[in-house]
């Protein structure tokens, strides 16, 4: 039986962690090779970086901080933030990165996920929805949450799987950041309306908050940060808390 | 030393599958990362990676010039092991299914088919999944109670002999999760990506005597 994956999610700023993370006696808490060690070593079923650095420049040094964190460990790993085109889909495939999230990018020209799932197949290929409830819909925001688009959604996810995605990261911003649990009608909304596997994103307060996001809002994965980064759970909870609750997890 | 040719065809898992089997070999084999037919018929044991779309990689891997003939030579004949890792698997089918049909190689008989998405199990099968190993085999030594292995793939592969399945996996029906026979080995997860037991089952193959 396939288990459910929980997915610890980096911010990486510059090559560097940001957001502070304080679980564990590391040397230094800001690098994210090894971080990725640690969770690795803790069982983590893949991993998130998601890179807010602002500038461009800021590329190369992700691009590195990548390729340290494939050598390091050997778990799938997913990397997203400022993806616009094949060309940065294919560097940071290079670089290690086994799948790449598309956010903003896909947002505005969905073609670009055509594009992606074209060149590396659709299985590298997942497409980031922040979404927040506006006027009786679940409406989509982009750059990091700022811009609205008018867009549905539930329809755009739809579209983004009928292009090819592979996956679906589905944050949910009413519940990012405020841990009261994620947005089960949002991620029942999308998971009940795709064939394609849908990540829970946003709200997970406490290791009760993962059963809910696959038992009733049908996710096949659960995505966390600040719940695992700041030692408020571990791993080992979190699964145990899973299969308490009846969702299947893998055994290490 | 084993030298160990790991097949450079443009498969997007070519340097993770170096970089672990390096990491499961340490000093008892070199890992020659390489697109050149000579090489294949050199190597002791010989990797072929593959990720994505059938067609594509079996294009790839054709239009290396010498390349089929060379691995036919070293592998079905001269007996050296083989792995191929998930598309890599699958191409030693008789037939992949995606857009159209595209001949494999042909060396274990069956067809690479579609997923197809049943309620709460979509497609791609994406995630850990338990292995099943209905009989002991070398490769798969050692992999501890209830292994689980790294999947991501949107086709399966249907062996006419169920008997080459060395590994099953449970999504709505029973896939093959691993084949084998004689000196090839296969895997539709990925050990590269499947953290202590995938560098196992590397290790494992990198000592096998079939």
């Amino acid at each position: 039986m396939l288990k459910t994956r929980i997915i610890p999610c980096l911010d990486v700023k510059d090559g560097r962690t940001v957001k502070g993370v304080n679980f564990v006696d590391l040397k230094d808490a800001g690098d994210p090779v090894a971080l990725a060690r640690v969770y690795d070593a803790a069982g983590a079923d893949e991993l998130c970086f998601l890179d807010i650095t602002a500038s461009h420049e800021g590329r190369g040094t992700l691009l590195e901080t990548v390729s340290r964190t494939a050598e390091a460990c050997f778990m799938p790993l997913t990397v997203g933030g400022g993806v616009r085109s094949v060309e940065d889909m294919v560097a940071l495939l290079r670089a290690g990165a086994d799948k790449v999230a598309i956010n903003s990018a896909a947002v505005a020209d969905p073609a670009l996920i055509s594009a992606c799932a074209a060149k590396a197949g659709r299985q590298c290929v997942v497409v980031a929805i922040d979404a927040r409830a506006v006027d009786g819909h679940w409406e989509i925001f982009t750059h990091g949450g700022r811009k609205p688009t008018g867009i549905n959604a539930v329809e755009f996810a739809r579209e983004a799987a009928r292009r090819g995605a592979g996956e679906i990261l589905l944050t949910s911003m009413d519940r990012d950041g405020t841990k009261s649990g994620y947005d089960i009608p949002l991620l029942k909304a999308v998971s009940s309306a795709v064939t394609i596997p849908v990540i829970a994103s946003g709200g997970a307060g406490s290791v009760a908050d993962f059963a809910p996001a696959v038992l009733e809002g049908g996710a096949s994965a659960v995505l966390a940060a600040s719940i695992f980064h700041f030692g408020e759970a571990t791993l080992a909870e979190a699964r145990a808390a899973l299969a308490e609750a009846g969702a299947p997890v893998r055994s290490l | 030393m084993t030298r160990v040719a790991l097949i450079d065809y443009g498969s997007g898992n070519l340097h993770s599958c170096a970089r672990a089997l390096a990491a499961a070999a340490g000093d008892a084999a070199a890992i020659h990362v390489t697109a050149r037919p000579e090489d294949i018929l050199a190597a002791g044991r010989i990797v072929l990676p593959g990720v994505g779309h059938f067609a594509d990689c079996a294009g790839a891997l054709r239009a290396i010039p010498g390349m089929v003939d060379a691995l036919e030579e070293a592998v079905l004949r001269k007996g050296r092991p083989f792995l191929g890792i998930c598309v890599g698997m699958q191409l030693m089918a008789d037939i992949g299914l995606e857009d159209g049909e595209t001949p494999g190689l042909g060396w274990v008989h069956g067809i690479v088919e579609a997923l197809v998405p049943a309620p709460g199990l979509p497609v791609p099968h994406v995630g850990w999944n338990e292995l099943m190993i209905p009989a002991p085999h070398p490769v798969l030594a050692g992999l501890g109670d209830k292994p689980h292995a790294y999947f991501t793939h949107s086709y399966a592969f249907r062996p006419e002999d169920q008997g080459e399945v060395s590994a099953w996996t449970d999504y709505g029906a029973p896939l093959a999760a691993a084949i084998a026979r004689d000196n090839l080995f296969g895997t539709q997860f990925h050990p590269e990506k499947s953290q202590r037991l995938g560098l196992t089952l590397l290790a494992n193959f990198l000592e096998w005597t079939p």
